[in-house]
């Protein structure tokens, strides 16, 4: 529905081709595409004004007009005016004291309390002790909430009865973290609207009485013109020290971002992506600019892949596939290596034009489906795994309760096994296969 | 016209009762201090879109180029979107001068004339239950307020003597299933359920056939959140649709988006992607109560002519209103 902007000016672009001269009208057209794009990612109007004043300025000063490739040029002066307003630097919290209180903050439905859990994750990653503390005292089952979060990735949960008011809950968490020796705390907040003096005001009495090292703002990467607004607001009466952008695995461009930080100055954080407990990343300025301009997020995920793939692993497996090599064994690896990646869909999402695929390997995940073969291929035998011709009727019906499945299951794995070392035989022929596609054949996609 | 007292913000002491004005508010969490409201529900700021615009073209003096301008920016400012902004402007621009305007305040009338008529045209606003039993189902994002919406539309339509049932066929996020049976034990309607985790075609299956069997009016399916660029996602919402499709022909009769007034141009692509998998009927523009205009949502009527039907206008049950084109744009360009 929406043109990105570097295929705006790609479209510039073409048309300044094989021009001697670029007049400053060209500048001006380039710049309205500019001024909508900016427009249709969310970024404020205000802020896009300043933006768009000094990219002209700089395009000028840049001599641009007389330049090989103006398109091109603009949109690296864009990048680079984005990257800059976006901030260098990361916010790395500052939880020094002990306990260190973090206190989460915004709108209803930003997302504050799966942020809460994604972070207790995080920081016991760091070798924090975190707890968790309730204060949502008004959404009914936000407690529940954070309690089934809190169970499902082993963090405590502090709550407190019905009808304790949120500062109560606040300050008694400090306590039980303090005599647990537990040194981090998250606190939870209920969502409210920046224009909502009274729960404001619960809020600054909070923040006086647990005294937050890191109060961050929680906010939709979805959000429109009224961004500015809202941070202004909650910065105006809390000590905000940092933003987080949510759904940022949605298709939003997330111009917030930009509009908050021009505004108030705020650094992002991080970014929250997706509904699994791992999904949040740390902020980087130049990715946020590519998306912004439309530019996909190529980088974001061949990290991803680099830091969950064991190197070593996936070359052995490639190795024998060559060979014609690849057992259940190897398959049973390739699951793995998968799963430690966290969420496919939304890896594979991250590759521009790829939505079909993420969500069929997705899908899989969520279902159980890999869990089922797993199990499956867990019931077997080494000799088996390595051999599955081996595996006659009662074998089946031994793995088959082995697992928990059916026979039929299990003769729908092996088969489809059978016809993907077909297919990766026609590849090994040429060039490699690609990770996950024999995947798809198995799980019958 | 009616303006709710403000509670001072003192806390509850812990075990107290509810406070005042007495609230439908479940009993496991505290209701919020009140907050006044008026009109359709909205409350009216001084500083909002409506006094900008007034500002710009409230005086008698000739509309000219830079009005037109300053109005473009006005409804950028309110989320309308560059696009739709555009297209209101011209088509404002074109009623002006067939109808001879000349002061700003003719200008106004234009603007605000299309764009009430833009909205009446596609059926803003109109929403009939139908014969019994009516199945409704909610989809958006997340975060835009289904679970409390379907609450809200369910108090309404049980105030006006409906049998009704909740359904929670939001089987994946943590406690969706809790927040849905508190508020149908405060409503003191039946909530169809399974377990969490559980497939959510088969909690709407459940669903319709409980409709069917006790002979309720309506049944308000609530879903889990999704993005809709999600396609796996997706795909469940339209099977859960044609779960629905296949027990009861011509059901689910409403598919309701909601859509949060906060959001910006992603409104445009959810309103898209939602229609495309589960065939929306109309929607829901929630949290009117905060600065957002939900402008975005004039974008997804002109464009994708899905009528706006209902308005989210606060916290309390009661804040759920048939969407009113005049209303909202009377607060649009309200002082």
């Amino acid at each position: 529905m929406f043109e990105s902007l570097s295929a705006r000016l790609q479209g510039i672009t073409s048309r300044l081709r094989g021009k001697a001269r670029i007049t400053e009208a060209d500048l001006d057209v380039a710049l309205r595409e500019i001024r909508l794009a900016l427009l249709e990612a969310d970024v404020n109007f205000k802020v896009v004004k300043d933006f768009v004043a000094r990219v002209r300025e700089r395009a000028i000063g840049a001599d641009v007009l007389t330049g090989l490739n103006p398109g091109q040029q603009i949109v690296k002066i864009v990048h680079d005016e984005l990257v800059a307003v976006l901030g260098g630097e990361r916010h790395d919290l500052s939880l020094d004291r002990r306990p260190a209180v973090l206190m989460m903050v915004g709108l209803q439905g930003s997302g504050k309390t799966t942020t809460a859990a994604k972070l207790a994750v995080r920081l016991r990653k760091d070798g924090r002790k975190p707890l968790l503390v309730a204060a949502d005292v008004y959404r009914p089952a936000a407690v529940d909430q954070l309690v089934q979060l809190g169970d499902q990735v082993g963090v405590e949960v502090h709550t407190r009865p019905v009808g304790t008011p949120a500062l109560e809950v606040a300050r008694s968490g400090l306590e039980v973290a303090r005599q647990r020796g537990l040194d981090v705390v998250i606190l939870d907040t209920a969502g409210r609207l920046h224009v909502d003096e009274a729960m404001m005001d619960e809020l600054v009495r909070i923040t006086g009485a647990v005294t937050p090292s890191e109060t961050l703002l929680v906010v939709d990467a979805m959000t429109g013109q009224e961004s500015v607004k809202v941070a202004e607001a909650f910065h105006a009466r809390l000590p905000v020290t940092g933003l987080v952008l949510t759904k940022m695995d949605g298709d939003a461009r997330g111009g917030a971002a930009l509009s908050i930080r021009s505004a108030t100055g705020l650094p992002v954080a991080f970014l929250g992506t997706g509904e699994r407990t791992d999904g949040l990343e740390p902020f980087h300025p130049d990715r946020l600019a590519q998306r912004i301009l439309g530019m996909g997020d190529i980088l974001s995920f061949v990290e991803r892949v680099q830091e969950n793939v064991d190197q070593d692993e996936a070359e052995r497996a490639a190795e024998r596939l060559m060979a014609n090599r690849f057992t259940l064994e190897d398959f049973r690896e390739q699951i793995n290596q998968i799963k430690k990646m966290g969420p496919i869909g939304q890896l594979v999402g991250m590759i521009p034009g790829a939505g079909q695929m993420a969500g069929a390997a997705q899908e899989a995940v969520d279902s159980g489906q890999m869990k089922r073969l797993e199990a499956i291929i867990d019931s077997m035998t080494p000799e088996e795994r390595r051999r599955p011709e081996l595996i006659k009727a009662s074998r089946r019906r031994r793995i088959a309760l082995g697992s928990g499945t059916s026979t039929a299951e299990v003769n729908r794995l092996l088969k489809q096994f059978a016809e993907m070392q077909k297919m990766m035989r026609s590849f090994a022929g040429g060039k490699m296969p690609r990770l996950g596609g024999g995947l798809g054949a198995l799980l019958g996609r | 016209m009616f303006r709710r007292r403000r509670d001072p913000p003192t806390p509850p002491a812990p075990g107290a009762a509810v406070p005042e004005p007495p609230s439908l508010m479940p009993p496991t969490t505290m209701a919020r201090p009140a907050r006044g409201s008026d009109g359709m529900g909205l409350r009216s700021r001084p500083s909002g879109f409506g006094a900008r615009l007034r500002a710009i073209l409230g005086a008698g003096a000739p509309a000219s180029e830079q009005t037109w301008d300053e109005v473009e920016e006005a409804l950028i400012a309110a989320d309308v979107g560059a696009e739709t902004t555009l297209a209101l402007v011209e088509a404002a621009r074109g009623r002006f001068a067939t109808d001879g305007g000349r002061s700003g305040d003719d200008a106004r009338r234009a603007l605000t004339t299309e764009i009430r008529d833009r909205l009446e045209r596609i059926g803003s606003g109109r929403f009939e239950l139908g014969a019994a039993p009516a199945v409704i189902l909610f989809v958006g994002v997340n975060g835009t307020g289904k679970t409390t919406t379907i609450a809200k539309l369910a108090h309404r339509l049980v105030a006006d003597g409906h049998t009704v049932a909740l359904a929670a066929a939001d089987t994946f996020r943590a406690a969706a299933i809790e927040q849905l049976r508190i508020w149908g034990d405060q409503l003191g309607v039946p909530v169809i359920a399974q377990r969490s985790g559980a497939d959510p075609g088969a909690v709407a299956f459940d669903a319709v056939a409980a409709a069917e069997a006790r002979g309720l009016d309506a049944v308000l399916v609530d879903t889990a959140g999704r993005l809709q660029n999600k396609q796996q996602l997706m795909d469940e919402l339209a099977k859960i649709r044609r779960v629905i499709e296949r027990r009861l022909p011509d059901q689910p009769r409403h598919v309701l988006l909601v859509l949060d007034a906060t959001t910006g141009q992603n409104g445009l692509l959810q309103a898209d992607g939602f229609s495309r998998e589960a065939g929306v009927t109309g929607i829901v523009l929630t949290k009117l109560d905060g600065s957002a205009k939900g402008g975005v949502a004039l974008g997804v009527a002109d464009r994708l002519g899905v009528p706006i039907v209902f308005a989210g206008v606060g916290e309390e049950i009661g804040d759920l209103a048939p969407f009113d084109p005049d209303a909202y744009v009377e607060w649009l360009f309200a002082e």
